[in-house]
């Protein structure tokens, strides 16, 4: 039981760091005072359960601790707990705005380690569910940022291509937000030409729309007023702190997973890899959308070019075999009840594989001893490391940037948390 | 990459300073944690080398009488495309490894993580506080002799 004084200490710890910021300053007014702020767990800005203690000076921030945890719900203890199949359905709730590229980058990774690689149609529809996600976070993005700085409309703009782009996954996976659609060594199902016909009527479209949701604040002068020059990071900075993504882009970083280590297809794919300068929340706002059209780019490249063929390698100790077999065949009865009952069973050894997701580098690293459950299992997060980045964004700022600040580095709190 | 990153070790550091392994082309050093800083300022700073990002350091408990807990620290240099893995171990009774704060700056909250989880000590952190649990918390959720399901009791539910 914590007693009263445990709280109390708790308190002070949290105070103490913020009062650590090494801060001296001198007032020549005496109206002028320090201010601790805290923004946060319950704040419609913060994107979730982001906590921030935040020191000001009139209005300006002089420190800022943030505070993360509230939704942890220990996935990797899960992990080490669950089948390497079992898990797949915890990725989705990790960045639960773009689960299809958690997905993906899981099942990388267990097919890593395993030594095994999905057939190329596989790889194909794992780019373009990837892309997809990808847009469709940064459409949250898009849609957060103006409204943080007060623009509604662009809210319910980028809102109506998500809606889109949800009815494509539910016909894809089953299911709208909870995906769940990769298996080790292929896909839950093929796509359907029905859904290669949606996708390709939405990337169509998809540019144009953009378009719409640009011309209402591109231009716009509050929107600019709210995001140029604000929030900056330098390049030495940002890599020094581990940020990546569109974060680390927006400091003018040719860095992107999918050109560095391509994985999947993507070394056969034409794309730009967008890079501003400026490492202010207008630059990670142009970068973003400059990666939704480059993400339209590629999906209509891989709808053109996708083989037809099977979307599962032929694994069979490895990769859980089709349902309508194990129904009617022995022996994929047995694997399927072996695969279950004691898992896949990978060699030993420890392996890392990460993919470049909507926030950032995600990762996931195994360390196996054969059985079938990981001995270990940790989640690169793209969020958390992100966050870290938050301080020496917002000091300096006004304290009202603060929720622009957040919005431009969209942070998921179930993957920060995990 | 991984020749001149070897020849590169043994000039520095003599030859078979670390335990070296490979897994699916994946290098792994084992690094004793007094050299750790010394080791990761080599990888970082050396011209050639630039092993800038700290992409991930995390602990892990692989409950063994010895070398109990494993600190792990995944290193990629964003111009040779290149990545190497170092480990460090250290023993139950006095799971302290040296800070690498100094040397990439998004260490800080991973090493939080870790002592959070592990209750591994990183010597010479600057603000080494617990990430994800309160911060009366006793326990080390992710050491293997935590239970799944938690220990009842072991965070108080808000006073009424």
């Amino acid at each position: 039981m914590a007693t009263r004084t445990d709280e109390t200490a708790r308190k002070s710890k949290i105070l103490q760091a913020l009062e650590d910021q090494n801060t001296s300053l001198t007032f020549d007014d005496p109206l002028a005072n320090d201010l601790i702020l805290n923004m946060g767990p319950q704040h419609p800005a913060t994107h979730g359960v982001l906590r921030l203690l935040i020191r000001l000076d009139g209005e300006t921030v002089i420190g800022c601790v943030p505070e993360i945890g509230y939704l942890h719900r220990g996935y990797e203890k899960l992990a080490e707990n669950c089948s390497y199949h079992e898990f797949i359905p915890h990725t989705d709730r990790l960045d639960y705005i773009s689960p299809l590229s958690n997905n993906t980058a899981y099942v990388l990774a267990v097919e890593k380690l395993l030594g095994i690689e999905a057939p190329e149609r596989a790889q194909y529809i794992r780019v373009l569910i990837s892309e997809l996600a990808r847009i469709s976070s940064h459409l949250m993005f898009l849609g957060s940022l103006a409204m943080d700085v007060g623009a509604l409309t662009v809210w319910m703009y980028a809102f109506r291509e998500r809606e889109k782009l949800y009815d494509v996954f539910e016909l894809l996976a089953g299911a709208r937000f909870t995906t769940s659609y990769t298996r080790i060594g292929g896909l839950a199902q093929d796509m359907t030409p029905e859904v290669a016909a949606m996708v390709r009527a939405f990337v169509n479209q998809f540019p144009e729309k953009l378009r719409e949701c640009e011309k209402l604040i591109q231009t716009n002068r509050i929107f600019l007023g709210r995001t140029d020059g604000v929030g900056p990071i330098s390049k030495e900075k940002a890599i020094d702190l581990g940020l990546t993504g569109p974060g680390l882009r927006a400091c003018n970083v040719n860095f992107d997973l999918r050109k560095a280590v391509p994985y999947l297809v993507y070394d056969r794919l034409d794309f730009d890899v967008p890079v501003f300068e400026g490492g202010d929340s207008l630059a990670r706002y142009y970068v973003r959308m400059e990666e939704m059209r480059q993400s339209a780019r590629i999906v209509t490249q891989v709808l053109d070019t996708m083989p037809v063929g099977d979307i599962h390698a032929f694994k069979p100790k490895r990769v859980l075999p089709r349902k309508e077999k194990v129904y009617t065949k022995m022996e994929e009865l047995i694997h399927d009840f072996m695969l279950i009952n004691s898992g896949i069973n990978p060699p030993v050894g420890e392996v890392y594989c990460s993919v470049e997701a909507p926030k950032g580098e995600l990762g996931f690293y195994f360390y196996s001893d054969g059985s079938g459950q990981p001995w270990r299992m940790k989640i690169r997060s793209p969020s958390f490391v992100n966050l870290q980045s938050l301080t020496p964004m917002v000091v300096g700022s006004m304290v009202s940037d603060v929720v622009a600040i957040i919005g431009s580095l969209d942070p998921v709190m179930g993957e920060a948390d995990k | 990459m991984k020749e001149k990153l070897l020849e590169k070790l043994a000039l520095k550091f003599g030859e078979s300073a670390f335990e070296t392994s490979e897994f699916r082309n994946e290098l792994t050093f084992v690094v004793p944690a007094n050299r750790i800083v010394e080791l990761c300022r080599f990888l970082k700073e050396d011209p050639d080398l630039e092993f800038d990002l700290l992409a991930d350091l995390f602990g892990i408990d692989m409950y063994t009488p010895h070398r109990r807990f494993g600190v792990i620290y995944n290193v990629f240099s964003m111009r040779n495309k290149f990545r190497v893995r170092l480990k460090v171990f250290v023993e139950e009774e006095n799971p302290v490894v040296p800070t690498v704060t100094s040397v990439w700056g998004t260490a800080n909250w991973h090493e939080r993580e870790t002592h959070d989880m592990f209750g591994i000590v990183f010597e010479g952190h600057p603000d080494l506080r617990r990430v994800y649990m309160p911060d009366s918390y006793e326990h080390y959720p992710l050491r293997k002799d935590f239970p799944l399901m938690g220990i009842p009791g072991s965070i108080p539910l808000p006073k009424k």
